[in-house]
């Protein structure tokens, strides 16, 4: 026998109740790992993206769509190459299926996202058939849309002029991401804005989105600065932010997901402490005679102290450890059903930030038995005192 | 059995019970030779346990002397009291006190945890000791799995694991009925005999004193005769 076989021993004298405990210690660590993950796609926005970008939406919202008049003015700021637009369609694929669609001008588009691989011929055809639509690569595996076939979708928010929900597009290019980055995100479905602002009731002439593509030597805060300071006090004000920083905003639409994350962990974690320290002190009550035999024996308050905290080590570890690989592997599963779509990948920060909770929480659930169990006075211990 | 095993010297303990002191041993002095074997009876309250807690090391005095092997132990602080106790002193206690999640060999082997020895010495030990209380073909049981006697015996094992010269036994017999009490204590007895152990053991069992070399009677604090078996 070793002194690990003996924290271990005593670690399973009730076996029903370390197995429960345990289990809850996965849970909270399956859990953790999921949402740590989870929070990490929605703070990170795309860190791929890079600052070449900016995103111009009106300051009030991006549902309150700017004309895309202000084309050429953006464009006669120092420091912008290019500017696109987009206006969001919300597309509905067959029943109820919602597809990322966006109305914007081909030729901007494709010069302001060179990210987006396509061949030049369809770019052409996009550009010159009225009803056009390309669409992202997954989303035209996943409906399993090819080239040539007419695509109906259908707008509740956009209707045509005749007041039909329904809407036909031919499909004329699929577009790819540059690289695996990209790849994953070629999720949306883009529709020629000219057919869109003529066909459509309530929207001429007006866009959510302009995306103003910088010149290399064009510095992003003096750029955005300049552009909102031309609007300001017009009737249309606007809001400029990098691309990486609008995808971080339009996220936090649903909710600051990190502090949500975070009260949910706070939850998790208290809640493991009052168990865990639970079934610690209640280990440590029950056995206080046998505490004292080991000092009996000659084992110091440290030893004493040291076995009691190793087994809080060893249930938190366990448990933890077992918790974030399956939260691991089901994070990679999520990934791979998803075909890279929703990354719910636990990194190694993820599992350092983890294996710090650990060891945290034992501490947190083992230390006041551990000291009860090194404060215990042979003499009132044997007594029953 | 000239040289002296155990000295108290002019020992008095007080415990605080609430705001009260109760003094349960009066300047008391005691002289136990290498090699004897000594029942402590007395009623209870008449201090025959704290008298063997200070001389396992378990507890310290309020004031006077206690030498154990010709080291004073009443100075030590608590972790070397505790190596002391881990290399000089077996115990054996009334109710066995075995660890419920170990055989009996690994409650055996316990205090040689504390030792540097390699796996295979200590479980050489082990089987040894077990052998002595002739338990051999009960080394995997666990305690539930043992009869109080047996229980008993691995304990005299666990005691004897580390070959203490002193065996301070507190009320080894009280949990067992007459017949496993007296093979009991014809183990201490062999023990004391055979192998020069020095036995101190408290009883309330005039029989189970009868085993010892000598009986000392203690009351409200203090020792009365010594009776020679």
């Amino acid at each position: 026998m070793t002194k690990t076989g003996f924290i271990v021993a005593n670690l399973f004298r009730k076996k029903t109740r370390t197995i429960l405990t345990i289990l809850s210690v996965i849970m909270a660590f399956l859990l953790f790992g999921l949402l740590q993950s989870l929070n990490s796609i929605f703070s990170s926005g795309a860190d791929f993206i890079g600052a070449t970008r900016l995103m111009t939406q009106a300051r009030v919202s991006f549902t309150t769509p700017l004309p895309i008049g202000i084309v050429p003015k953006l464009e006669s700021v120092p420091g912008v190459a290019r500017v696109a637009y987009s206006q969001w369609f919300g597309g509905i694929w067959q029943t109820n299926t919602q597809v990322f669609t966006f109305a914007v001008d081909p030729t901007r588009y494709h010069d302001a996202y060179p990210e987006w691989v396509m061949p030049e011929e369809q770019w052409k055809s996009f550009a010159n058939t009225r009803t056009a639509m390309v669409a992202g690569k997954n989303v035209a595996d996943k409906y399993g849309w090819k080239v040539g076939q007419k695509i109906p979708l259908s707008s509740n928010i956009f209707p045509q002029k005749n007041g039909s929900k329904a809407w036909a597009f031919d499909l004329v290019g699929v577009f790819d991401g540059k690289d695996e980055n990209w790849k994953k995100q070629a999720n949306q479905v883009l529709i020629n804005y000219g057919y869109f602002s003529e066909a459509n009731q309530f929207v001429k002439d007006r866009a959510n989105f302009f995306i103003v593509k910088l010149t290399s030597d064009a510095d992003a805060a003096t750029v955005s600065k300049t552009i909102d300071g031309m609007f300001e006090n017009s009737p249309d004000e606007t809001k400029t932010q990098t691309e990486k920083d609008f995808n971080l905003s339009f996220v936090k639409q649903i909710g600051d997901i990190g502090l949500i994350v975070r009260w949910i962990l706070f939850a998790v974690f208290f809640t493991l402490l009052l168990v865990v320290g639970n079934t610690m002190a209640q280990s440590v009550r029950e056995r206080v005679p046998e505490l004292a035999v080991l000092k009996t024996l000659g084992f110091s308050d440290g030893s004493v102290l040291g076995f009691v905290l190793a087994e809080a080590v060893a249930l938190c570890l366990v448990g933890g450890v077992i918790g974030l690989l399956l939260a691991t592997l089901l994070g990679a599963a999520v990934e791979k059903g998803t075909g890279g779509q929703f990354q719910l990948t636990i990194n190694g920060l993820i599992w350092a930030i983890g294996i710090a909770t650990i060891l945290v929480m034992s501490v947190a659930v083992g230390l006041l038995p551990a000291l009860r169990a090194r404060r215990l006075k042979i003499v009132d211990a044997l007594a029953g005192r | 059995m000239s040289e002296s095993m155990v000295q108290i010297r002019s020992v008095t303990k007080t415990y605080e019970r609430g705001k009260q002191k109760v003094e349960v041993l009066h300047g008391l002095s005691l002289e136990i030779p290498k090699g004897d074997f000594v029942a402590l009876m007395g009623p209870s309250g008449s201090g025959k346990t704290t008298l063997l807690n200070l001389i396992g090391g378990l507890d310290q005095p309020t004031s006077g002397e206690v030498n154990v092997g010709g080291k004073r132990i009443d100075q030590l602080s608590s972790g070397q009291l505790a190596n002391w106790r881990a290399h000089n002193v077996g115990f054996v206690f009334q109710f066995y006190n075995l660890m419920p999640v170990l055989t009996a060999e690994a409650n055996v082997e316990l205090p040689l945890l504390l030792t540097r020895l390699p796996a295979a010495q200590r479980k050489k030990n082990v089987a040894v000791a077990l052998q002595v209380v002739g338990l051999s073909d009960r080394a995997r049981h666990k305690p539930k799995e043992l009869s109080g006697g047996q229980e008993q015996r691995v304990a005299i094992a666990r005691a004897l694991v580390s070959d203490p010269q002193l065996l301070v036994c507190d009320e080894p017999t009280g949990d067992l009925d007459r017949k496993t009490a007296d093979e009991i204590l014809g183990l201490l007895q062999v023990l004391n005999r055979e192998h020069g152990k020095t036995i101190v053991m408290v009883t309330h069992d005039p029989k189970a004193a009868e085993f010892a070399r000598r009986t000392l009677h203690l009351e409200k604090g203090q020792l009365l005769e010594q009776v020679a078996a």
